[in-house]
């Protein structure tokens, strides 16, 4: 096929490095800080902009919903090779549950123009609800892939090679269609100094709940509410020595006591 | 509120149904005595095994014939709760058929999901599930507040699986409808991946590495530690995004939940990633060079040392006795 048209969810996240906080009144999980973009949506970025290679041409787009009109971790795909955006972002939609998200994505998945292939990841690195790109599918109406660890398109169709618990399966789904890829699953490149420069220009639409006619919304629209949020158990640290050359003896030592040797 | 009826997404193949199964229809069973499972494939042949751990009905779809599970799947649930066969809750493993269903599911039913949970619960005259958030520190409780079915998914070994010693399991055959486009991917083969010794989310011991090895080709020593310990080999996800061994290997919140009697961690800082995935193991060895790593923070045994020294002596003093 020639030129192929893609569209990628992204997320743009705190930084994993940083230890992660609730709010204090509604039990959320912070997300009012800088924001990069999610590693795991590297990997769909770069499996985009290979098809699209692949395919002689075409365009790789990025959809996201943030507070705040964050825009650092799109800047990031569009560094990448990323020709536009849509940014969804909208106090209203804080709280909403992963139902609402995926229909909010797949709106703004219909505002960049229907693809012959939208790409997220299995899941994010910070909420891991899991569910999102399946849902997105769902709203759609396209077939899906999950879990794809190989991806290619060959006359037109998507050869995918998906992971099990016992292996992978060949799947083959014709256009369009939604794949959610493995971390892994391509090597995602790191955007050039001209590649960053350009990102500053390239065109961020961003719209509400509402501009996208998604509603409810938000807390309100959430089939769920915060029960409670308790403290866990801790586990208690043992023993933490140095090793002096001769610490494997502690670690065959306590084998022994547990009698697995 | 009570749940009167409750559905489990089962799964098995040669007439033995997973263990992830067996663990939720332990838990649906002590939520109500009326547990149904559903089986998106030949679920007559699991009748028997389905029985023992209590549930009273199998819903079976039949062979798939090659289409994904995701959307028969749900296509079929969907067309019974129309028809009025109306579950109050449905359990679901959090895998990958688990997941792409109780999605595609979720959307069909205009109701919401609560995924990677621990527990659910009847609280007063709310369903509760609760989920571990920040590498497991912090529970989170999350209340069910629309209409049913009530959709949650389960992180394996959440529940210890106990027979009951039921009868066969009443065979219900369902229809699978058209899912016209959504219906479209097909799977044109199945492979799979040959591996020796017990499987990892199954063995007594378990030795993963992460990124403290330097190189990829120094896993070898945490296969070789696994393989003399009769152990399985594990990762972080840290060493399988960086393409060192397969994702099966990954233990952690988007990998493998272990809970073996030993758990040695080699190189491995704890992220919090890492952390869900293990900290469950009886006994945890940890070996970093960072004496600030998290992972001494759970570890009964924490060696801080090189790997590349500390692997190598162990490994000897192990064969040394034979």
């Amino acid at each position: 096929m020639k030129g192929m048209k893609i569209v990628v969810c992204v997320k743009q996240i705190p930084d994993p490095a940083t230890p992660g906080s609730l709010d204090s009144a509604t039990n959320a999980l912070k997300r009012d800080g800088k924001l990069i973009l999610d590693d795991s949506d590297a990997y769909g970025v770069e499996m985009a902009l290979q098809l699209a290679t692949a395919a002689g041409g075409g365009e790789v787009s990025i959809v996201s919903m943030a507070p705040n009109n964050e825009t650092s971790g799109m800047r990031t795909a569009l560094a990448m090779g990323a020709v536009r955006g849509v940014l969804v972002s909208d106090p209203a939609l804080a709280g909403s549950d992963a139902l609402t998200t995926a229909k909010v994505l797949a709106a703004a998945v219909h505002k960049v123009g229907m693809p012959d292939l939208v790409i997220a990841a299995t899941e994010s690195t910070d909420g891991y609800t899991g569910t999102v790109p399946e849902q997105i599918a769902e709203v759609l109406g396209l077939p899906s892939v999950t879990f794809a660890k190989k991806v290619k398109v060959e006359g037109g169709v998507l050869k995918i090679d998906r992971q099990t618990e016992a292996g992978y399966d060949e799947v083959e789904c014709p256009l369009p269609a939604l794949v959610s890829v493995t971390a892994g699953v391509v090597e995602p490149r790191y955007p050039s100094f001209k590649g960053i420069m350009d990102a500053k220009k390239k065109e961020i639409v961003t719209v509400t709940a509402a501009d996208l006619g998604v509603s409810p919304v938000g807390w309100s629209g959430a089939g769920q509410k915060v029960s409670s949020v308790t403290q866990a158990e801790a586990r208690k640290a043992g023993q933490v020595i140095e090793d002096d050359g001769e610490a494997f003896n502690k670690i065959v030592a306590f084998l022994e006591t547990l009698k697995v040797i | 509120m009570t749940l009167n009826n409750v559905w489990v997404f089962a799964q098995g193949s040669n007439g033995t149904i997973t263990s992830f199964t067996a663990e939720l229809l332990t838990k649906a069973r002590s939520l109500t005595d009326n547990v149904s499972a559903f089986v998106a494939g030949d679920g007559s042949a699991l009748a028997d095994a389905l029985g023992k751990y209590g549930a009273k009905k199998v819903y079976s779809t039949g062979d798939l014939g090659g289409r994904l599970v995701g959307v028969a799947a749900a296509n079929a649930m969907k067309a019974m709760i129309d028809g009025g066969d109306k579950p109050d809750a449905i359990l679901f493993p959090q895998n990958y058929d688990g997941r792409d269903t109780i999605a595609r599911l979720s959307v069909k039913l205009g109701v919401t999901v609560l995924t990677n949970s621990i527990d659910i619960a009847v609280n007063g005259n709310e369903v509760v599930a609760t989920t571990p958030i920040f590498g497991g520190n912090v529970l989170f409780a999350t209340a069910f507040t629309g209409a049913g079915p009530h959709l949650a998914s389960f992180r394996p070994k959440s529940f210890a699986a106990e027979e009951i010693g039921g009868g066969a399991a009443q065979v219900v055959a369902v229809s699978v409808p058209d899912g016209g486009a959504t219906a479209s991917a097909k799977v044109t083969a199945t492979h799979v991946e040959e591996t020796s010794g017990p499987k990892l989310d199954e063995a007594n011991i378990v030795v993963s590495g992460g990124r403290g090895l330097g190189e990829s080709q120094n896993f070898a020593m945490v296969e070789e530690l696994a393989k003399l310990l009769h152990g399985a080999p594990g990762a972080s996800r840290a060493i399988v995004d960086a393409g060192w061994v397969p994702y099966s290997y990954q233990v952690g919140q988007t990998g493998k939940v272990v809970k073996p009697s030993v758990y040695i961690a080699a190189g491995i800082s704890g992220a919090t990633q890492h952390m869900v995935g293990m900290k469950g193991s009886k006994n945890i060895i940890a070996i970093n060079k960072d004496k600030e790593a998290p992972i001494f923070a759970v570890a009964d045994l924490g060696i801080v040392g090189d790997v590349h020294k500390v692997l190598p002596k162990l490994i000897e003093a192990l064969k040394a006795r034979g």
